[in-house]
């Protein structure tokens, strides 16, 4: 009898099996989710830049060990997801010379500069929860390795929203310029934390064929509206205004309505435009080129080490 | 210059004493002693493992997945090796 792969391979998704590596599947689902994973392992190591800014001047010792915690959590999770890549058939260095090279991708919102202190608290509030939202549906994501590394990625990001949030909530218990501090890291980083989700469903046209597949859970809008109406009460707690004059509960809906948002600003931010594209870039390209001397190293002393051990087995 | 990629390994932690190791992940790394390093960073940051092995994924091998139904639908219909196939008195206790 013969069988339609495509089908059977359907058939498996819908029935909830996962998918493992050597299982057949679809040039396209192979592709979808390459392209899925490794700008999300991008993602947490260009997000290592923004917050490695303030590491050294973290106002005390407990905010610094949690802030460098935070910090190598990022790069663990971009190993693991790189990890997760790779069993697709690309290699570690192709996956890094596509995000140096610009060709890959990785979100939009770690293009932007983090000025204060603030921003620590405000870049773990909202673009870490506005992560996990989208991250905690990927748990259940149809490829096997991906989803086994999203749950290790949602088990630790957790305390990363909390330590962002105490940070806002010190601020905003503190003295007047502590509290002007919070709400301006709150008005800068608003917007772009609502755009993290990305553009709007009927704008999104690969969208259907990635829930058909499993590889997305939610849409866009549904995780964005989701991530609105849980930051209203957050926000009230810390007593700072969410800047957007059109926010205002929809007993009809059950939601929030907002504003229209500024997608210009988010295609310039995408296309390479925004305020810290290219110092990104160049920090992850140098940091690349002036460790390969270090890397050579590592390998000739790995091999200097395998000989002599050949040579000990010869002589015994 | 050199563009040589550092092998692939395959982590193995044990949870606590008395368990066996469990697969959770890989990594790159330049030889064992490394591997080993970068293991306990990436995969041990909250006290999940207190022993790890490591193996170079090129000698790691494993069944076709083309080939489950030959090895393990055959064990589908053996159900005698399983106790409850067995009509015992229900008087009988201890067995």
């Amino acid at each position: 009898m013969e069988i339609n792969l495509e089908e059977s391979f359907q058939k498996k998704i819908d029935d909830e099996i996962r998918i493992e590596p050597r299982d057949w599947m679809p040039e396209k689902y192979r592709k979808t989710l390459l392209r899925q994973i490794s700008q999300h392992a991008h993602s947490e190591i260009v997000g290592m830049l923004p917050e490695a800014n303030w590491i050294t001047r973290a106002p005390n010792l407990r905010r610094k060990v949690a802030l460098l915690a935070k910090v190598q959590d990022e790069a663990g999770h971009g190993l693991y997801l790189y990890s997760a890549a790779e069993t697709l058939g690309m290699t570690r260095d192709e996956l890094l010379e596509e995000l140096h090279s610009g060709k890959a991708k990785y979100s939009s919102i770690f293009n932007y500069p983090t000025l204060s202190w603030a921003d620590m608290g405000a870049i773990g509030w909202l673009v870490d929860g506005a992560a996990i939202m989208n991250q905690v549906p990927l748990c259940r994501v149809s490829y096997g390795p991906y989803a086994r590394a999203m749950v290790r990625v949602c088990k630790e990001e957790s305390f990363h929203q909390r330590q962002g949030y105490e940070i806002m909530l010190t601020l905003s218990n503190g003295s007047e310029e502590q509290k002007a501090m919070a709400q301006d890291a709150l008005n800068r980083w608003w917007w772009p934390s609502v755009m993290m989700f990305g553009p709007n469903d009927d704008n999104s046209p690969n969208s259907a064929q990635s829930m058909k597949w499993k590889i997305k859970r939610f849409s866009n809008d549904d995780l964005r509206q989701k991530f609105i109406d849980v930051s209203v009460a957050q926000a009230e707690i810390l007593g700072l205004t969410i800047p957007d004059n059109n926010l205002k509960w929809n007993e009809a809906r059950g939601h929030y309505d907002f504003s229209t948002i500024d997608w210009i600003e988010f295609n310039e931010v995408i296309a390479g435009n925004g305020p810290c594209n290219k110092q990104r870039l160049k920090a992850i390209v140098s940091a690349w080129q002036n460790g390969e001397w270090v890397r050579d190293a590592a390998v000739a002393y790995a091999e200097k080490q395998a000989k002599k051990t050949d040579n000990k087995t010869i002589a015994a | 210059m050199n563009q040589k990629e550092w092998p692939l390994w395959e982590v193995f932690i044990r949870a606590k004493q008395g368990l066996n190791h469990k697969h959770v992940g890989s990594l790159h790394a330049a030889d064992v002693t490394m591997a080993i390093a970068n293991a306990r960073d990436v995969y041990t940051r909250r006290l999940e493992g207190i022993s790890i092995w490591v193996v170079e994924s090129k000698h790691l091998h494993a069944s076709e997945p083309s080939d489950q139904e030959a090895l393990f639908d055959p064990a589908e219909d053996k159900i005698y090796r399983h106790p409850t196939f067995y009509n015992l008195p229900i008087e009988l206790k201890h067995m």
